[in-house]
């Protein structure tokens, strides 16, 4: 087996700070002593891999999957779509992307969520699909609510979707959420300013992409993720004390 | 000047929130039927080599509180420390685990194989261990860490040799709690804070 280098160690600078006082939850869920640093090995540089036959038909449409096809879910139709690369710029291929969403009016299904919004019974909230050989993606799906949460006085989640990426090795591992350009509430929420790089933060709001919609059918908005990349290089040497 | 470094830096996480399981578990959140074949129900099929072990544990929060919203993941190689896709892999291990903090205990459990021993890039081996990886609200990047057993040879393992401070290197070790039962805490803060991995 060819040996692909190790994973380019994360840059934390590029991820929201774990422990931000505007986000009450992450003040006794944050870690207070440094991470332990070190080289990628086997464990970090595997991972589990995911064949087509165990993805359904209609996993990635959300509108349908519900109701195994019966009757559409409430609200506005989009089409959320992009690529996966890596942080050298390949595609990704073959790997899986996993969602879940409010319905049309904010409303989890989820045995925990209370929110006066009632639940649509055509909307299950979950999809998940594999990437293709060029690394890209497609779900169809609904615009979800913005919803309030229990935190400061009066608090709203931006309209956002949540999204889980494998990438080829368990240290690629990835969950994040991609916001709709334009939704004044990501000015507002505590979670979205836990990443403190502006221009990070734009990354994960999705422009509304109108080549990709379809008339009189959906709007389409593009997403794309980068996963951490491998170091490839020739010269790798036995670190000593290793 | 000089040219330009293309390099793209990696999209930055976001909590995965109170509601992750609808994505990832769907029959815990309530919901099952949602896909045909859940992923990550279980990292061992009938017949895996080994030893079959249980852990238990929980995820407290800075003030001792077990998380009951807490989410894990656990990717292992086979009782021969050959991760899936590796050639001469145990057919039988899938290696991926999803498990949850039970809604009222806060308790979690992983049924899986005791793994083997994983070869280093340079030179000595990993003792056999099993990685982790947890979010929960509140948490905004998925933590890292691993769990070794009491009952193994830690003693040249590469990762554990790096803790300094050498009581930490205990929050990372499952202690045996009856045949082929461990358990294993994991503590976010203060006093026992896991040690918590960045590779
Ligand atoms: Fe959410």
């Amino acid at each position: 087996m060819i040996d692909q280098g190790p994973l380019i160690p994360r840059n934390r600078e590029m991820h929201p700070v774990p422990y931000y006082p505007d986000y009450k939850t992450s003040v006794a869920r944050s870690p207070s002593l440094p991470l332990l640093s070190m080289e990628s090995g086997p464990s970090e540089e595997t991972g589990p891999t995911f064949g087509h036959d165990q993805i359904g038909a209609l996993d990635n449409n959300l509108i349908l999957n519900w109701t195994k096809g019966a009757a559409p879910a409430v609200g506005e139709r989009i089409l959320m779509h992009g690529r996966v690369l890596d942080e050298n710029g390949r595609a990704v291929p073959e790997t899986l992307i996993e969602i879940w969403q409010a319905n049309a009016g904010g409303r989890y299904r989820h045995k925990k969520d209370g929110y006066l919004a009632p639940l649509d019974p055509n909307f299950g909230g979950c999809g998940r699909t594999l990437t293709d050989a060029n690394g890209c993606y497609q779900f169809l799906t609904i615009r979800p609510g913005a919803y309030p949460w229990p935190n400061r006085g009066n608090d709203w989640r931006p309209m956002h979707i949540h999204i889980s990426v494998y990438g080829h090795s368990f240290g690629q591992r990835l969950i994040t959420q991609m916001y709709f350009e334009g939704d004044p509430l990501i000015e507002r929420c505590p979670i979205a300013a836990t990443i403190r790089n502006r221009s990070q933060l734009d990354r994960l709001v999705a422009p509304l992409d109108m080549a990709a919609s379809r008339p009189l059918d959906f709007l389409a908005y593009k997403f794309d993720i980068v996963l951490r990349g491998r170091r490839q290089t020739m010269f790798e040497n036995k670190l000593e004390g290793l | 000047m000089v040219q330009p470094l293309t390099v793209l830096p990696e999209s930055p996480s976001q909590t995965a929130g109170p509601y992750v399981h609808i994505g990832l578990m769907p029959t815990y959140a309530g919901n099952p039927g949602a896909y045909a074949e859940e992923i990550g129900t279980s990292p061992i099929a009938e017949g895996a080599q080994g030893t079959v072990i249980e852990i238990v544990g929980s995820v407290y929060d800075g003030t001792g509180w077990a998380l009951r919203d807490a989410l894990i993941e656990s990717w292992q190689p086979d009782a021969a420390g050959i991760f899936p896709g590796q050639p001469g892999a145990d057919p039988a291990v899938s290696g991926l685990c999803r498990f949850a903090a039970d809604a009222v205990s806060g308790e979690f459990t992983l049924r899986t194989v005791k793994p083997g021993p994983v070869p280093s890039r340079y030179g000595k081996a990993f003792a056999p261990h099993i990685s982790l990886w947890v979010v929960a609200r509140g948490i905004n990047i998925g933590l890292q860490t691993r769990i070794y057993f009491e009952d193994e040879d830690n003693s040249d393992d590469p990762l554990l040799a790096r803790i300094e401070q050498r009581p930490r290197v205990e929050t990372l070790i499952a202690k045996k709690i009856g045949e082929n039962r461990y358990r294993f805490d994991i503590r976010l803060q203060g006093a026992g804070e896991t040690v918590f991995l960045d590779l």
